[in-house]
């Protein structure tokens, strides 16, 4: 029998490890902020590549699924921002708490849920991660509060889980991730100043993608510093294109908030190639030029495997399959997404309330009934 | 004798005694004891920890609420009064209301919004408005509307032990009210089930339906008419009503207003929102769609707030709320006499 080499190389030439430059983040009422060099590990560097680029082709197979009309409804992707939901995982804790607003199929599965589930939830069938009940943007997992549709909402509930969690003295954290075009809503504000007064183990994060829907941060912000926004709350400005950088800032913004400090505001730069949703093509208020430009100068997979191969951490090749498992695992979700059975119509009435004795529910009129079990 | 206030401070008491993730917030609910007085003691008792001034900010501290009871509190919010939880709407309805049903019940939400609803006196248009309509429209929400001191005890207890989103629509004129409460109503498990209405006063001639503070105008307007009846016994014609005391908007226990329908043939339903779209108009629409129809003798009427925003003077704001006189007239009417 003849041995297959997979790889070119023995994986014993590899570094263990590299140190990388990252960018200084701008600091709001900070004397320091996070460090300007990080280490990274082989491991850690594999680890974030895949995830990186298994978001990638979730979310590319999700609008592939969408212009067959499999998918249905609202559908927001993330394409673009994977080094932020990478990057503030891998520097938190599975026991802290993350809550977020649409644009949420990238956390729902760092969170822990299979793609398979979040296929077979944007395609409504019985196999998704919410049943079919909820669709892309109701996403639910442990320590993972979707999903939220109404824009800016989310935010005072991710304070309201931090006060939970000082409450009980837990030293656990709310990540509250909110967008740059939230970042007006009058209960953000509310909810900075009850958190700064209570303060709350709160990390309030704005993914700031540059764009509302279609309306570009000047033209709906008087002030686009977001990470200044909280005002009396300090707040740094991160990389958001760079996992490292992501990372590094959320480890320094937790342990401020861990420390009993009260909140803190991270404003993470970033960029989404897909427009707003799948019903907007994305070039209408801003130039094809730009998001070339992005892709091409800036894309966060690709940072990430250029440092890889030019420290010697990876060789090209074992990226490639890399890159050849995680389309393969895609396209068995997607399968499964396709195939599994729509929820059965009783279903319907069921998930009203918790923890409840069954009752009935009434349908379009008043002989269809159906039952409600919890 | 229990006055509506106390009761309620008696239920938040052993309820935050009882199971400690019950915390209390909302706007001078600490070192005020409580805008109308409904947490007296409380801060004193159980701290900053458990009961929590707020800054006004409807909107931002129901949604704290909502998220704090998404992990494993049991916050009791109290909103100054329902109007100013239209702040907040939002919260209760899309945050809380549907976040069970959207995540096929993996997230739970035991939160209580309570406060004062409906008109009090002489506080004019924006503040004076019935809600009970509209929240009883949402699924996923339990919203009930209580009158006298057991129900407020024993409701209130019971929207806090319950897993999911209740709306507690309290009655600002009702708080200083003393009812008698049994010795069963006195003990620390005392329990009113949520969905179950209160045959308030047996009879046989017309059922009226109502809830809140104008519950005890239906049992004012029956002893009137009962009155009446002795003395117009000579025409061998009494009255005597069943009122019937709702206590639960949603889910509503239209069971019992059916039961006392097929005896009584007639139906009134008396509340103190707009007339339209509300709750007596969900009632009708309900007995016209189940079996009581056919025991009708008249079409059933409805008693409600003026169909206008509340005014000031006393002499408009007395005409536009439902009045005993008002009940009595509807009843005559329905029973053509």
């Amino acid at each position: 029998a003849s041995r297959v080499m997979v790889a070119s190389r023995n994986y014993a030439d590899f570094a263990s490890e590299a140190t990388f430059e990252i960018k200084k983040c701008d600091l709001h009422r900070l004397e320091e902020g996070p460090g300007t060099t990080t280490v990274m590990t082989r491991e850690e560097g594999l680890h974030y590549y895949k995830k990186m680029q298994t978001i990638r082709r979730m979310e590319l197979k999700s609008d592939q699924l969408y212009k067959q009309k499999i998918i249905r409804g609202f559908c927001h992707l993330y394409d673009g921002q994977e080094a932020c939901c990478v990057g503030l995982e891998v520097a938190i804790k599975p026991t802290d708490h993350v809550i977020t607003a649409y644009r949420v199929h990238g956390f729902t599965y760092i969170r822990g849920v299979p793609i398979r589930e979040i296929l077979a939830e944007l395609t409504g069938r019985k196999g998704g991660c919410a049943k079919g009940k909820g669709g892309s943007m109701h996403m639910y997992t442990k320590n993972f509060y979707g999903g939220n549709g109404i824009v800016g909402a989310q935010v005072p509930l991710g304070a309201g889980i931090a006060l939970a969690c000082k409450y009980f003295n837990k030293n656990e954290v709310c990540l509250t991730l909110y967008g740059d075009g939230a970042a007006n809503q009058g209960q953000i504000f509310e909810t900075f100043n009850m958190a700064a007064l209570w303060k709350l183990p709160c990390v309030f994060i704005c993914e700031n993608n540059r764009y509302g829907m279609g309306t570009s941060v000047e033209r709906a912000a008087a002030s686009t510093d977001y990470y200044k926004r909280g005002d009396f709350i300090p707040g740094l400005r991160v990389d958001g294109m760079d996992v490292l950088c992501v990372r590094e800032a959320t480890k320094f913004a937790t342990e401020y908030c861990r420390s009993g400090k009260g909140p803190i505001v991270m404003e993470l730069q970033t960029y989404r190639y897909h427009g707003h949703s799948m019903s907007d093509p994305g070039i209408s208020y801003r130039t094809r030029e730009e998001i070339q430009e992005v892709r091409s100068k800036s894309d966060p997979i690709t940072l990430l495997k250029d440092r890889m191969v030019n420290s010697n951490l990876a060789s090209i090749e074992e990226l490639k399959e890399i890159d050849v498992a995680v389309r393969k695992e895609i396209e068995e979700a997607a399968q499964f997404a396709t195939t599994d059975p729509e929820p059965p119509v009783e279903d319907l009435g069921n998930h009203i309330f918790f923890n409840e004795p069954p009752f009935e529910v009434r349908g379009p009129n008043q002989w269809i009934r159906y039952k409600s079990v919890s | 004798q229990v006055t509506v206030r106390d009761a309620l401070n008696q239920a938040l008491d052993e309820e935050m005694e009882r199971d400690e993730r019950v915390f209390l917030l909302g706007e001078e609910v600490a070192q005020y004891d409580g805008a109308y007085k409904i947490s007296r003691g409380l801060w004193k008792k159980y701290g900053d920890k458990r009961v929590m001034d707020t800054p006004i900010s409807e909107m931002g501290f129901a949604g704290i609420a909502v998220g704090a009871a998404m992990v494993w509190l049991r916050p009791v919010c109290e909103f100054m009064t329902f109007n100013f939880s239209m702040q907040a709407i939002d919260q209760v309805i899309n945050s809380a209301a549907k976040t069970c049903y959207m995540s096929a019940g993996a997230i739970s939400v035991p939160v209580v919004f309570r406060g004062p609803n409906g008109a009090a006196a002489g506080v004019g248009a924006q503040h004076s408005q019935c809600f009970a309509a509209w929240y009883g429209h949402c699924p996923g929400l339990k919203v009930l509307s209580p009158w006298s001191s057991e129900d407020c005890k024993g409701l209130l207890k019971a929207s806090i032990r319950d897993d999911n989103p209740v709306v507690m629509l309290e009655n600002e004129l009702l708080y200083g009210v003393p009812f008698e409460m049994s010795e069963q109503a006195q003990s620390k498990d005392f329990i009113v089930p949520i969905g179950k209405a209160k045959i308030e006063r047996e009879g046989t001639h017309v059922t009226l339906v109502s809830h809140s503070r104008p519950v005890g105008h239906c049992m004012e307007a029956a002893a009137v008419l009962a009155k009446e009846g002795v003395e117009c016994e000579v025409e061998s014609f009494s009255f005597f009503f069943q009122v019937i005391n709702l206590r639960t908007i949603r889910p509503m226990d239209i069971e019992a207003v059916e039961a006392s329908v097929v005896k009584t043939n007639h139906l009134v339903t008396v509340e103190g929102g707009w007339p339209q779209f509300g709750v007596g108009a969900e009632i009708c629409a309900r007995i016209m769609e189940g079996s009581a129809f056919n025991y009708l003798d008249a079409p059933a009427v409805r008693v409600t707030g003026a169909d206008v925003p509340m005014p000031y003077a006393k002499i408009l704001e007395d005409n536009c709320i439902p009045q005993v006189k008002d009940i009595i007239f509807a009843v005559k009417k329905v029973l053509n006499i």
